[in-house]
């Protein structure tokens, strides 16, 4: 193990320990760095237990192909990850790439989505990936049981999904197995930056106390919001809540993830993709549920044999434009912030290149526009 | 293993059905689950994930260990069926079917 850095217990404190800090305290710890992941409690607002665990590609990233070509990498990468956790822990977490599809319930909407899907495409700087716009009879042949309703839809083949609670619990078995400091009941009240490190004090409701590191990530999903302005750094996030209902463990017969309804390796079904501005109210309307259900139904008809077992409601984290931000402090060097959505899609990323630049030392010029600063300047003509 | 109280097995009728198509008996007013078990079968399932035997334990709706297929349905609660003449109940081995 290396030698902690000036200024600091430990050359880089993660702050939170969701599926985005776990992945990047799994990547540096893996890159020599002494570690700390400063995590909430069981009670913290953590969107990594309440997601729908699509590693997905198509129709990401249009207003910024960088992000395209960055989930692309992700998927590129994931099932090498994958790999590693296993060889690592010894635990699945079940990547699978069969490809996935979008079915549509209108000519309109398919209509809309083939156009989305050129758009995308025809970006400049845009990294393309195969991808096909079926009309019924084809997507039929490929997923047999759909619906009267389902006019067709979009696949991509580099399309796929996990098990994103493996996937959290593998993660954290693995930074414990690289000798991460997990610090659980450890919220950040206040950061200071101060003789090249960082200071975080511990709320007094939890641990208390201090920690320093030469590095912070801030990694904290929704708190990094009140978290980022500390350090010199910005990440407007709002939650945006999500409903998901999941059956019973049912005879594998949905070979392919769709965004509404997938099967897990385990034999449920899960059926999501609602959106709501509810604050942090993660209470569950059963009006949405019945929506989400109702449309699976139409997409999937025999899905109205299964018996619901769970539903609950999550919480995205936004920023206004729905890209990730990662960025590095200007005027506290050794502060980055990491947030997106997509803290399953991205995890390959996050563990695999985003981490080993951040143990190098700094993100480069490709990370420019994932900056928050696109945000706070008026975009030039 | 077990065995009915006399006084129930004086005071109600005989219903035939078939447990994985054998022939059996049971007395009216007998959930699934109870009927199972006076007949002998002990274990009505595997379970999906690890595939470990499961029989009927809570007898009351709450631990979901006595799932079978009920004429065609999979993974209904045998403790919360009646058993009714020529009714048709089958083991489960793993995942229900989507289809049945």
């Amino acid at each position: 193990m290396t030698q902690p850095s000036r200024g600091g217990e430990y050359d880089v404190a993660v702050i939170g320990g969701g599926l985005v800090g776990s992945a990047l305290a799994w990547g540096l710890a893996r890159a020599g760095q002494t570690v700390a992941m400063l995590d909430e409690g069981d009670i913290a607002v953590r969107p990594s237990r309440g997601n729908f665990a699509l590693v997905w590609v198509q129709g990401k990233g249009l207003g910024m192909p960088e992000y395209a070509g960055w989930t692309k990498k992700s998927s590129d990468d994931w099932s090498g990850f994958a790999d590693l956790l296993r060889e690592q822990t010894g635990l699945d977490v079940a990547y699978r790439r069969p490809g996935g599809f979008m079915p549509m319930l209108s000519e309109e909407d398919l209509q809309a989505r083939a156009n989305t899907m050129m758009r995308l495409h025809n970006q400049p700087d845009m990294i393309r990936y195969p991808y096909e716009v079926m009309d019924r009879e084809t997507l039929r042949k490929e997923l047999p049981f759909i619906g009267p309703d389902v006019v067709g839809g979009t696949y991509c083949p580099l399309d796929g999904h996990c098990n994103s609670l493996r996937l959290l619990r593998t993660l954290h078995k693995g930074i414990g197995l690289l000798g991460v400091d997990y610090r659980p009941n450890h919220r950040v009240e206040r950061i200071e930056h101060r003789d090249g490190g960082f200071r975080m004090s511990i709320a007094d409701g939890g641990a208390g106390g201090e920690v320093r590191a030469g590095k912070i990530v801030l990694a904290a999903g929704h708190d990094s919001a009140r978290l980022a302005p500390m350090v010199g750094l910005s990440a407007p996030v709002r939650p945006q809540r999500g409903h998901v209902i999941v059956t019973e463990k049912t005879a594998p017969f949905l070979h392919h993830p769709t965004v509404y309804v997938r099967q897990t390796d385990e034999g449920g079904v899960m059926i999501g993709d609602s959106f709501e501005e509810a604050g942090f109210d993660t209470t569950l309307q059963p009006g949405i549920s019945s929506a989400i259900a109702e449309r699976a139904i139409r997409f999937f008809p025999l899905l109205g044999k299964l018996n619901v077992v769970r539903s609950w409601a999550a919480l995205r984290v936004l920023t206004p434009d729905g890209f990730p931000i990662y960025e590095e402090s200007k005027t506290a060097p050794g502060a980055f912030v990491a947030t997106c959505h997509s803290g399953v899609t991205l995890a390959a990323n996050h563990a695999l290149t985003l981490a080993p630049l951040i143990a190098a030392g700094g993100l480069g010029d490709g990370f420019t526009p994932f900056s928050a600063r696109r945000f706070h300047v008026p975009q030039a003509a | 293993m077990f065995r009915r109280l006399p006084e129930i097995e004086t005071a109600t009728q005989a219903v035939s059905f078939t447990i994985d198509g054998r022939p059996a008996s049971a007395r009216a007013g007998d959930s699934v689950a109870a009927a199972l078990l006076a007949n002998g079968v002990t274990a009505c399932r595997t379970t999906p994930v690890s595939g470990a035997a499961r029989g009927p334990y809570c007898m009351m709706g709450v631990c979901f260990d006595c799932l079978v297929t009920i004429d065609g349905t999979g993974n209904r609660q045998g403790c919360q069926v009646r058993v009714a003449p020529g009714m048709a109940v089958e083991t489960q081995n793993g995942k229900r079917e989507v289809e049945r």
